[in-house]
């Protein structure tokens, strides 16, 4: 039980990363970003060229990571995003967008990156062991602290901050704030900026544990989505609760029900349609939207 | 009067260059070879070593004047597809084979890729060489396959012999992820283990392909304390991930699988905990490579700034499509020659040292020659390089 609750707690902080970003940029701009899944991947490749390849202190990497990630997120936004969205008002125009940058992501990805997997080396050795009941390496421990961490600290800076305050306001209802004086054009590439930073961060942190490659991208996004569908798309509170219920219903499903083949996931999705058909709005998205 | 004759100048340099160029291509016939895999998404590297083997071979020999079959040198051109794994792309592929009148198609990399793409590749005259285990595709009536590999039932039992001779393996767990090739081989795995007296301690434990942490897969496996541990048509994504957390979970063990490995991959993602990890690899040990194989890497790398050990066996595939038409020229748009060939065909190995030979083999296997003659060599990752554990011979 004790090794449930710890695959848990680490599982569902690293997924409530990966979901927050993803969720900020949708309840900022309504856009879907299909390609989330790769900037992780291109943040998880960054702190494996500082770190792995150069020898920068990790640290460092992991801020070039989150540097790197939070210009691409604002040229993506400036010079993509705001256009079409300014000169379309169908939804499928900015769906259709982001699958292209996807695609595109991949391909540069590629190019630059290679298609091998990647690792860099641990960050911390060793593992804890009590009794063979609970077995964590220390670097997972690291990793999933300084996941809780991150999420308290975007947490702080949305409640607490201008930016966090023009942000939710943005969030809330997009035309009241540009009234009170929120500059909209502005805080919307701040917002996708800090969402794919997000992004960026959770891939240099997880590239320490789980290594990174070109393939990675697709199946993040559609992990991200189910989070998100879980907590309801675009509430912050949401995300984070939706990635933390996947990590324990995984970490329960693969320590029970392993003897029955990989049925995890499928009674997962089952769950999930279930409970979309029920609340399709999520735990705590609100039904009008 | 100086910028028109500057300009006539640059016209005539250009002219010139173009037909240069045009001379060049045009000097040898172009025979196309077919690629048909997987590209893109978490099992790309399967593919792109593929492609990029059949890339820097093709290229290497443009550059050395061709090559020669039945008195006419031709310019290999490499024609590829990405299937992303998928069959219905996989078919379109090999239509896309068809509409371009080749003949000779590298791939699927997949089991249920090959087995879509049979019927296209039968009814359009195309040989195909993919990487996929089931018996059906090169057993009679079947015969436009020919496996390019070795396969996991070939080389498992090998391997879990020489274990339990060597190592007194006694005990065995297998994990494999939920998709056709991994399960198939897990199963044909469990009975060659079952049939040589192994005990199958855990064999249900299966994973999500895009799996990134392995500690809760691993978990139950581990309690059930194997002396080997088995991971089934593994991707070389997931073989460091998956050591990395066995041995985190205290397993102490042998760990083995039947596909083909890259020892810097191991390296990064699993460091000295991958020591003894033991896989199926080519002729790359630097005992086993001939002068050309180290060549055929070093060109490699030139050409995509890093070598792949994956290639080690998926060169081979475009050597023997060569080697065979030259063998009878007749097969370039014959494939019955090809296939009436293919029962008497050797030829040298280029990329072994001492006299292995490239030739069919798969009469035990499937009772008709549909294989290529790959060595099975099986490899002990050491300190970040593969060491040759030892060298078998499928027949």
């Amino acid at each position: 039980m004790e090794q449930i609750l710890a695959n848990g707690v680490y599982l569902g902080s690293q997924y409530a990363m990966i979901a927050l970003g993803l969720t900020l940029i949708f309840a900022l701009m309504n856009v879907l970003n299909f390609a989330h899944g790769q900037m992780y991947v291109i943040g998880g490749f960054v702190t494996y060229t500082f770190y792995g390849q150069w020898g920068v202190p990790f640290v460092l990497a992991l801020f070039m990571s989150c540097v790197t990630l939070a210009i691409l997120g604002a040229l993506i936004e400036r010079f993509l995003f705001a256009p079409v969205i300014k000169g379309s008002s169908r939804e499928e125009s900015t769906m259709l967008l982001a699958a292209g940058i996807a695609f595109f992501l991949d391909a540069v990805i590629l190019l630059v990156f290679g298609e091998k997997q990647r690792g860099v080396p641990k960050i911390v050795d060793g593992v804890f062991n009590y009794d063979f009941r609970l077995i964590m390496p220390y670097d997972r421990i690291l990793i999933c602290v300084l996941a809780i961490l991150s999420i308290v600290a975007f947490i702080g800076l949305m409640q607490y901050t201008k930016t966090g305050r023009a942000l939710r306001a943005l969030a809330q209802d997009r035309t009241a704030a540009q009234l009170m004086g929120v500059n909209v054009d502005r805080y919307s590439m701040i917002g996708f900026a800090l969402g794919a930073m997000l992004a960026g961060l959770v891939g240099g942190l997880l590239v320490t544990i789980t290594g990174v490659n070109l393939g990675m991208g697709g199946p993040t996004s559609i992990k991200a989505f189910m989070m998100v569908m879980i907590g309801g798309a675009g509430v912050i509170s949401g995300a984070i609760w939706g990635g933390i219920i996947l990590g324990f219903m995984e970490a329960i499903g693969l320590a029970l029900l392993y003897q029955y083949g990989d049925i995890t996931y499928l009674l997962i999705f089952v769950s999930l349609m279930i409970f979309l058909a029920i609340r399709p709005q999520g735990l705590m998205g609100k039904p009008w939207g | 009067m100086q910028r028109r004759t500057l300009m006539k100048a640059a016209l005539t340099a250009v002219a010139l260059t173009s037909f240069q160029a045009t001379s060049a291509l045009a000097e040898n016939t172009v025979l196309k070879i077919g690629f048909v895999g997987v590209t893109s998404g978490p099992a790309a590297a399967w593919g792109i070593s593929n492609q990029r083997s059949m890339e820097a071979r093709a290229a290497w020999i443009n550059e050395t004047g061709g090559y020669t079959i039945g008195g006419t040198t031709y310019d290999i051109e490499i024609v590829s597809f990405d299937d992303q794994k998928d069959p219905k792309r996989a078919i379109a592929g090999m239509e896309k084979m068809a509409q371009e009148g080749i003949h000779y198609v590298v791939g699927p990399n997949v089991d249920d890729g090959a087995a879509a793409v049979r019927p296209v590749a039968e009814s359009n005259g195309i040989m195909y060489f993919p990487y996929a285990f089931p018996k059906s595709l090169y057993q009679a009536p079947a015969s436009n396959a020919v496996l390019g590999m070795v396969a996991n039932y070939q080389s498992g039992p090998s391997i879990y012999k020489y274990l339990m001779e060597e190592k007194g393996v006694k005990t065995v767990a297998f994990i494999a992820a939920n998709e056709s090739d991994p399960l198939s081989q897990r199963d044909g795995g469990v009975e060659a283990a079952e049939a040589l007296g192994l005990e199958v301690v855990s064999a249900n434990v299966t994973y999500q392909v895009d799996t990134t942490d392995f500690t809760p897969v691993l978990t139950p496996v581990m309690r059930a304390q194997p002396d080997l541990l088995v991971l089934s048509g593994v991707s070389p994504a997931n073989a460091p991930q998956l050591i990395r957390s066995a041995r985190e979970l205290g397993f102490q063990g042998v760990i083995s699988t039947e596909t083909a490995q890259d020892a810097g991959v191991l390296a990064e993602g699993a460091g000295d905990l991958a020591n003894g990890f033991i896989s199926v690899g080519g002729a790359s040990t630097p005992e086993l490579a001939s002068p050309m194989m180290n060549e055929f890497v070093q060109r490699y790398t030139d050409m995509f700034g890093e070598y792949n050990d994956e290639s080690n066996t998926k060169v081979y595939a475009l050597e023997y499509i060569l080697e065979t038409l030259k063998a009878d020229p007749a097969a370039i748009t014959d494939v019955d020659a090809f296939k009436a060939a293919m029962d008497t065909f050797e030829a040298p190995n280029p990329y072994m040292n001492g006299d292995a030979k490239l030739r069919y083999v798969g009469m035990t296997s499937f009772g008709q020659r549909r294989q290529v003659a790959v060595p099975l060599v099986v490899n002990v990752y050491q300190d970040g390089a593969f060491e040759t554990l030892f060298v078998a011979e499928v027949d």
